[in-house]
């Protein structure tokens, strides 16, 4: 989605102020921001006493959680490259949900996944049909794939899955993916993160709940994620994709089909945020689809893909914060979750002596007054109200999204609507 | 002016007949019979309270669209009146329940109490957008979530909330706060605030044909730049927008808590912001199409029991719905292009008669 839409001006926001000095290549920022991130929350947990932060547990939770929204982020970023804002995740995800479901009693695990990419598909369809044939404003088509979506899913669920579990919220389980571990490696992390030693026992944490219990999913998704990269930044048939986002009557004059591009990107979008869908049916124990289950998911995806400035790294970054919030509720109490404040604290002070050191005072001095008010909200309170608990990833998100929007690039045309042969 | 009203009703009708074949094939793949659902979803008007029950929530989902329809004017889409008629309601609830004032007073000063409060939970995503770009579409649908979350808090035992039977609610407002309703016996009891709705409509039409305040912000809506040309601040129009949308979003559950409930119970209807987008693109904005908009929305929401009751799935009824609001807008599109396109046969013949046909074909793009 566009967030430089503000109006005049906007555009000199997402230009970049100077040419860099020099660039540190992708895979080293990716190493440091992990190092940064692991850091923090192992600081954390040994200054709060709160284990459950870096917990293998954790981290699974944050895994099964985060995977739907990588996938519903992915989604965003085909749909996005190719210029079409699809708000729509949402209802496509839901259309996911029932899909894996009833593939899943039908064929197992490898059949829900497809079954959830195609209804995801079909709701690409529609929006692409409404977009693209018929030039309907993106985020009003969105919006009513939305309603449709859970409207027709909610009618589905009441026709075929109410005879067979009696409740026309949800679907009878169905058989879930076998996990693995990779042994004796998953066994070795476990000894070392019950020694409780300080930093080791927390890397160890986090890299044990990657590598115990995995399931398929997680494989799926991150071959996703190459492919993604792969497929937009590494073909032609990508290139042409991304032209479209960029300058479609450019793109046209040289030959390029938008229409195809643009409907082939939108249903791929579709099929990825149902993919999304499966894996929270997968995911979820019992392995059922039930009503309300995607909860805005979608929308975060949107987030993910924004605070990753519609890139596959950038996004899985962005689903991985946002599936930690999520997962931390999950596997411990509002007490550690309020813990999570602390380790803003920290960032805020990280990011204080590096803006000194790159001399921006004033972006200093916001930084540390940011972690002074939230140290002191810290302080005065002991957990998280639990009414709140469920919201963690939203309010996240809404953080996040405040404070990272600046030096992003969304594609030039996004949005912006597109008839052949009108180009001036 | 008939050709131009006959293009704005021709739409509308287009989508609701298309959305009714949709859902009657719908029905028929499973095996009920879409003309005896009709049958039973018109019969069902007559019964007991329930065209009453249309009115009230003609009124509630009228409000809902006419906050949506602000944000559309200046293409804003604030999907955050879910959660700013929540705080609304809530916030008013709360306070309305505090005051000791006599009779009208008292239930003015919780309107006023609703739509600051919904206008205050706009403020947060209207700041974000013009001071940092982010796209009112996320942060509202965040504020939603959060809504939620702090109405929950906020209704605890230890908060605010009271155990009424086996239901968590505020204090109830007092006689003074309530609105009296129009009583019809057995057919139920008309909201007083039914006319809040009309008179919202009316002030909307009034302010968005003949004020300047209007007439910037539809200009804006159309094309920012020659808006920003012509001397209006996006930024502050933005705000602006976005707080009014919030503040009249903040007197949609105002009707159900001062005319029957008295007070926010922890089954606060939920929904109506969501229905009120989908109703302002039916109605393209103006306050009459909402009007009508509303009235059918509320028609399909209460026929789901009759539905029920012969054993079709309810559902269809918000597939309905949801087909009704994506046709109209694809209709919209291509009504548009029709006209343009008559336009520009219009124009070509008249400019053919009076010129020669080869300076006529520079304008086929």
């Amino acid at each position: 989605m566009s967030t430089a839409d503000t109006g005049p001006g906007s555009s000199v926001m997402t230009m970049p102020a100077a040419p860099r000095r020099r660039t540190l290549p992708a895979w080293a920022i990716f190493l440091i921001g992990v190092v940064a991130v692991v850091g923090v929350l192992a600081t954390t947990s040994y200054l709060t006493g709160k284990p459950a932060l870096t917990s293998s547990l954790t981290m699974q939770n944050t895994v099964t959680l985060g995977v739907p929204i990588l996938l519903a982020g992915l989604g965003g970023i085909w749909a996005e490259r190719s210029g079409m804002i699809n708000i729509g995740l949402e209802g496509m995800m839901v259309l996911g949900t029932w899909g894996a479901a009833w593939g899943g009693l039908h064929g197992g695990p490898w059949v829900a996944v497809l079954s959830g990419a195609l209804f995801g598909a079909l709701g690409g369809l529609l929006h692409a049909i409404a977009t693209v044939t018929f030039g309907v404003n993106h985020i009003v088509s969105g919006v009513a794939i939305n309603l449709l979506g859970m409207g027709v899913t909610k009618y589905l669920a009441v026709l075929i899955f109410e005879p067979l579990s009696q409740n026309p919220r949800d679907s009878p389980p169905i058989e879930q993916f076998e996990t693995f571990s990779a042994q004796p490696l998953g066994d070795w992390l476990t000894d070392l993160e019950n020694e409780q030693r300080v930093v080791i026992s927390d890397v160890a944490g986090l890299l044990g709940g990657l590598v115990t219990r995995v399931s398929p999913m997680l494989i799926i998704t991150i071959l996703l994620v190459v492919g993604t990269y792969l497929v937009l930044w590494r073909s032609r048939f990508g290139l042409r994709l991304r032209s479209c986002g960029e300058n479609p009557v450019a793109a046209e004059s040289l030959g390029v089909n938008v229409y195809f591009h643009k409907y082939v990107a939108v249903v791929m979008s579709g099929a990825l945020a149902g993919i999304g869908g499966a894996a929270l049916v997968l995911g979820s124990s019992p392995s059922i689809y039930s009503e309300g289950q995607t909860a805005n998911r979608g929308f975060i995806g949107l987030a993910a893909m924004i605070f990753g400035n519609w890139t596959p790294g950038g996004t899985l970054a962005g689903a991985t914060l946002f599936g930690y919030a999520d997962g931390l509720r999950l596997s411990a109490g509002p007490e550690t979750v309020h813990a999570l404040l602390y380790a803003a604290v920290i960032s805020a002070g990280l990011l204080v002596i590096w803006q000194l050191w790159r001399r921006k005072w004033r972006t200093a001095m916001l930084a540390a007054v940011g972690a002074v008010v939230v140290y002191a909200l810290y302080y005065a309170s002991d957990e998280l109200p639990t009414q709140f608990l469920p919201y963690t990833p939203h309010i996240i998100t809404l953080v996040v999204l405040a404070l990272a929007a600046q030096r992003l690039r969304p594609p030039a045309a996004n949005g912006v609507p597109y008839r052949r042969g009108e180009g001036d | 002016m008939t050709a131009k009203l006959r293009s704005t009703l021709l739409a509308p009708t287009l989508a609701i007949a298309f959305s009714a074949l949709l859902c009657a094939l719908a029905l028929l793949a499973s095996g009920a019979n879409p003309a005896d659902a009709l049958g039973v979803m018109i019969g069902h008007v007559g019964k007991g309270q329930v065209a009453v029950d249309i009115v009230n929530s003609t009124a509630i989902y009228m409000l809902a669209a006419l906050a949506a329809a602000i944000g559309f004017q200046m293409n804003l889409l604030n999907i955050g009146i879910e959660g700013q008629y929540r705080i609304g309601a809530l916030v008013a609830a709360i306070v309305g329940s505090a005051l000791v004032l006599p009779p009208v007073l008292h239930w003015l000063v919780i309107l006023v109490v609703a739509s600051l409060a919904g206008a205050l939970w706009a403020l947060l995503p209207a700041i974000l957008k013009v001071t940092r770009g982010v796209h009112e579409v996320l942060s509202t649908i965040m504020m939603n979530a959060i809504a939620f979350g702090l109405a929950a808090y906020l209704i605890r035992r230890d908060m605010f909330g009271i155990l009424v039977g086996n239901n968590v609610s505020t204090e109830p407002i007092p006689d003074s706060g309530r609105v009296p309703g129009i009583d019809l016996g057995d057919r139920g009891t008309v909201f007083g605030l039914v006319f809040l709705a009309v008179v919202v409509a009316a002030v909307y039409g009034i302010v968005m044909k003949r004020t300047r305040f209007g007439f910037e912000l539809k200009a804006s809506g159309e094309s920012p730049t020659a808006a920003a040309a012509g001397g209006v601040n996006a930024k502050k129009m933005v705000v602006v927008s976005l707080l009014v949308s919030g503040a009249v979003a903040g007197l949609v559950g105002m009707p159900e808590i001062l005319g029957r409930d008295h007070a926010y119970t922890l089954n606060f209807a939920a929904g109506y912001g969501f229905a009120g987008i989908g109703i302002a693109l039916l109605g393209r904005n103006h306050p009459v199409g909402i009007a009508f908009g509303s009235l059918l929305w509320a028609f399909l929401e209460k026929s789901k029991v009759a539905l029920d009751n012969v054993g079709v799935p309810r559902e269809i009824a918000t597939i309905m719905q949801g087909s009704i609001v994506l046709s109209v807008v694809v209709a919209y599109e291509i009504v548009k292009r029709m006209d343009l396109a008559a336009e520009q046969r219009r124009v070509g013949r008249a400019l053919g008669t009076a010129k020669p046909a080869e300076q006529v074909g520079g304008d086929g793009k």
